[in-house]
């Protein structure tokens, strides 16, 4: 994504490859059963450690980011993690942290929470997605109904990254008042946790029914009518998403150059004939804008600018749809092999579906730019 | 001031603002009208140009020698930021002041660069290109027009064509072969061709725009003397590298030559999201996600362009990187014609009389839809420059490599 990067940017990507690397292959993915945990607490601790849940989080707040950018430095760790297809709850616990630290100062105290996110003690993730609807967060399928200083949450969410794993879900929930967050514990009395189908072989997805359950007034974020919040967390999530998919495209484009040049047809390279190189030149014009947008996206959510949204939106609907058109081109490009479950190509398809279908489509997202152009 | 000491900028500034502010009209920014003929635009422009030829403004980095002040490109840039909001000369910008001229003060005999740049700066007189032919589009250095020596003169013959605003030139630069037993980019010869002389004929192209802005020239034994050669005999292409070199530049917003910032008023192709108001659509949303996605992509189009020039200034991509812009430029400007077309319905086909509206506007923008892909070079050739020189494919095979130009096979 950057062009650019500074020593300390370079260590901590130095540091993230090799962790990544100690546990987690492509080949171990292709292997896992399903059902098979994905990844273990104890290395996403060790990640932590690195920072990985650090650098959203003021340094006041037990976070910190290596380059005092925190997103710029969050892309950074996605690319890292995304390029090779890493298991394990980034997206999910950072945008939790965006959230809480967007909220802190304005509703209950959540400093212990944030702490132990950022320690990588405990895993939390955003309850966003209604059950049979595309991102529609204004009409979140969860109700709060107030009961003496607290909540009582009902209904249903799915889609819930790392459901199982998490210890705590940033659940947003309809109340009286409006939109409201509320941080309420995976193993509460009435929450129910099923697991989901997912594409992606390294992700897993919950469904989480709430029936009954009753929060105190310390578990709401911020306070209700909160779509600052909101979109802090929306405008996070897109960019780790890019982010990951940009890494995921640099892969997967370079591999294709590579076999275009060792793959041999009537005697000459494949690279050789003009037909596929131009298709090249379109795909090397597309990867760089997909790391272009994500770099303005991040730059723009980075310094919280007035069109921060419109620039996650422009990024997230560019990138989800154009990197499936790169990626299946390369699936051609690279013939037959291309669709066996033996090659790799599909396991980076799959996280690029994933990522374009989750926290708005490109649909959405061009939706919304609409509504930004007052249209 | 005096001959040895330079103004500082700031002080440049302030003089150029008070002078501006008294001399200089307030800049129109209205699209202009839809008429074929601005011949009388481009005599505003001499007028001003003379203005500020008259003030002391204009010529700002060309030497002094050759009429202009001698400062630096800091001293263009304030004049430029101080001139955004009056009337400039704008036409002259490209090509004459920051392709034509920059090239002569580059590679131009002394006389050259003292009456051709010194006239310009004056207002007197405007250049243009003779560069591409009716026979070879990409295939610059494969053209045909010929300049045969005759005692101490050459007699040229041939033909060129998009060559933009030769109507209101004076002087061409006019790239002709000048030896046919040389490989094809050794027998090049750049010329000054006076674009009135007796053997020129030129008319005005008229594309499916409406617009008129290039020109077609034929030139029929027009006698040319030894002083109109640009730089040396067989080393056209040298010089037309130049010429190409501040194209891109100036295209890029990075000439120093430049006289105030802008472009000359253009009726600009009509946007997706006011179709879909003048349409009546935004309640659709299927036409509110198509003015989405053109929104997108042309952000996409801009953020690429900045990072890519970023990326060209510090060495990170070679500069054949610019062709990557070049085809996101034309997916974007197509995306928006196909998806103005689109919103517009049937209202892009017939209208109220005497007024296609915004609508009609998308119909007539997509008539010229391939601009740009065809425009500046071709995509299919921007393809070629991505692939071989971007990520090292293997290079297309080319007969006319090495060999004299006369044994070149060439269509009809």
């Amino acid at each position: 994504m950057e062009l650019a990067l500074s020593p300390d940017q370079k260590l901590f990507q130095t540091a993230a490859r090799g962790l990544l690397r100690r546990e987690h292959s492509l080949e171990r993915l292709r292997g896992l059963k399903e059902g098979e945990p994905r990844w273990s607490l104890e290395w996403w601790r060790e990640g932590a450690e690195l920072g990985w849940a650090a650098a959203l989080v003021p340094e006041e707040l037990g976070g910190g980011s290596v380059s005092g950018e925190g997103v710029r430095d969050l892309g950074l760790l996605a690319e890292e993690l995304g390029g090779e297809l890493a298991p394990g709850p980034l997206l999910p616990v950072n945008v939790v942290l965006a959230g809480l630290v967007e909220a802190h100062g304005t509703g209950p105290d959540h400093a212990i929470e944030i702490e132990a996110l950022v320690t990588g003690e405990s895993v939390a993730s955003w309850a966003v997605h209604t059950p049979g609807r595309q991102w529609s967060p204004d009409e979140p399928g969860v109700t709060a109904t107030p009961d003496g200083d607290g909540h009582v949450l009902d209904g249903v969410k799915d889609r819930v990254e790392e459901a199982d794993r998490a210890d705590l879900l940033l659940v947003t929930a309809a109340t009286p008042e409006g939109l409201a967050q509320f941080l309420v514990p995976a193993g509460a009395a009435g929450v129910k946790v099923s697991p989901q189908w997912s594409l992606d072989l390294s992700r897993s997805f919950g469904e989480v029914g709430f029936d009954g359950v009753r929060v105190g007034a310390a578990a709401m974020v911020g306070a209700p009518g909160a779509g600052r919040v909101l979109e802090r967390q929306l405008q996070i999530a897109c960019v780790v998403q890019c982010a990951e998919v940009c890494a995921i495209l640099d892969q997967v484009f370079a591999r294709t150059l590579q076999w275009a040049g060792d793959r041999y047809s009537f005697g000459r390279p494949i690279a050789s004939y003009q037909a596929l190189k131009h298709r090249f030149a379109d795909m090397r014009t597309w990867v760089e804008a997909c790391h272009a947008t994500t770099q303005a996206a991040a730059a723009a959510v980075q310094a919280a600018a007035p069109d921060a949204a419109e620039a996650v939106s422009v990024a997230k609907s560019f990138v989800g749809e154009r990197s499936l058109v790169i990626l299946q081109d390369c699936v051609q490009l690279h013939g037959g092999i291309g669709v066996t479950w033996e090659h790799d190509l599909h396991l980076y398809l799959r996280r690029a579906i994933l990522n374009q279908a989750l926290y708005g489509t490109p649909r959405d997202h061009r939706l919304r730019l609409a509504d930004l152009a007052s249209l | 001031m005096t001959e040895s000491t330079t103004e500082s900028v700031e002080d440049f500034r302030l003089r150029a603002r008070a002078w501006l502010a008294a001399n200089m009209e307030p800049r129109d920014v209205r699209p202009p009208a839809l008429v074929d003929d601005d011949v009388h635009e481009w005599l505003a422009a001499r007028e001003l140009q003379k203005r500020l030829y008259e003030g002391g403004f204009a010529g700002i980095c060309f030497p002094r020698a050759y009429g202009g002040l001698g400062l630096t490109p800091a001293h263009q840039e304030a004049f430029n930021d101080e001139s955004q909001d009056y009337e400039m000369p704008l036409h002259l910008n490209i090509p004459t002041f920051a392709i034509c001229a920059a090239t002569l003060l580059d590679v131009g005999s002394e006389e050259q660069k003292r009456d051709r740049i010194g006239a310009a700066i004056r207002g007197d007189e405007v250049l243009c290109q003779f560069l591409s032919e009716p026979g070879g589009g990409s295939d610059l250095a494969g053209l045909t027009t010929r300049a045969d020596r005759d005692g101490d003169h050459w007699i040229l013959n041939g033909a060129k064509t998009w060559s933009t605003s030769a109507y209101a030139a004076d002087w061409g630069l006019c790239l002709a072969r000048t030896d046919w037993d040389v490989p094809k980019h050794q027998g090049l010869t750049m010329f000054l061709v006076p674009a009135k002389a007796p053997g020129v004929t030129m008319n005005r192209i008229r594309m499916v725009s409406g617009s008129r802005e290039f020109c077609e020239e034929f030139f029929d034994d027009v006698v040319l003397p030894d002083s109109a050669v640009v730089g040396e005999v067989g080393g056209g292409w040298t010089v037309a590298s130049r010429q190409l070199f501040h194209e891109r530049n100036s295209l890029g917003g990075g000439s120093p030559y430049t006289s105030g910032r802008g472009r000359p008023r253009m009726l600009p192709k009509v946007a997706p999201v006011d179709v879909a108001r003048a349409a009546g659509l935004a309640g659709d949303p299927a036409v509110r996600e198509m003015v989405g996605e053109a929104l997108a992509l042309s952000a996409v189009q801009r953020q690429t362009a900045a990072r890519v020039v970023r990326a060209m200034e510090s060495g990170v991509l070679p500069l054949a990187a610019s062709s990557l812009l070049r085809l996101l430029a034309a997916e974007s400007a197509q995306l928006n014609d196909d998806l103005a077309l689109k919103i517009a319905g049937a209202g892009a086909a017939t209208g109220a009389w005497g007024d296609p509206g915004l609508q009609g506007r998308a119909g007539i923008g997509f008539l010229s839809r391939q601009s740009a892909s065809l425009g500046g070079g071709t995509t299919e050739i921007a393809r070629n420059i991505v692939s071989e020189r971007l990520l090292g494919m293997p290079r297309e095979p080319a007969p006319d490599r090495d060999i004299p130009f006369s044994q070149v096979r060439r269509g009809r």
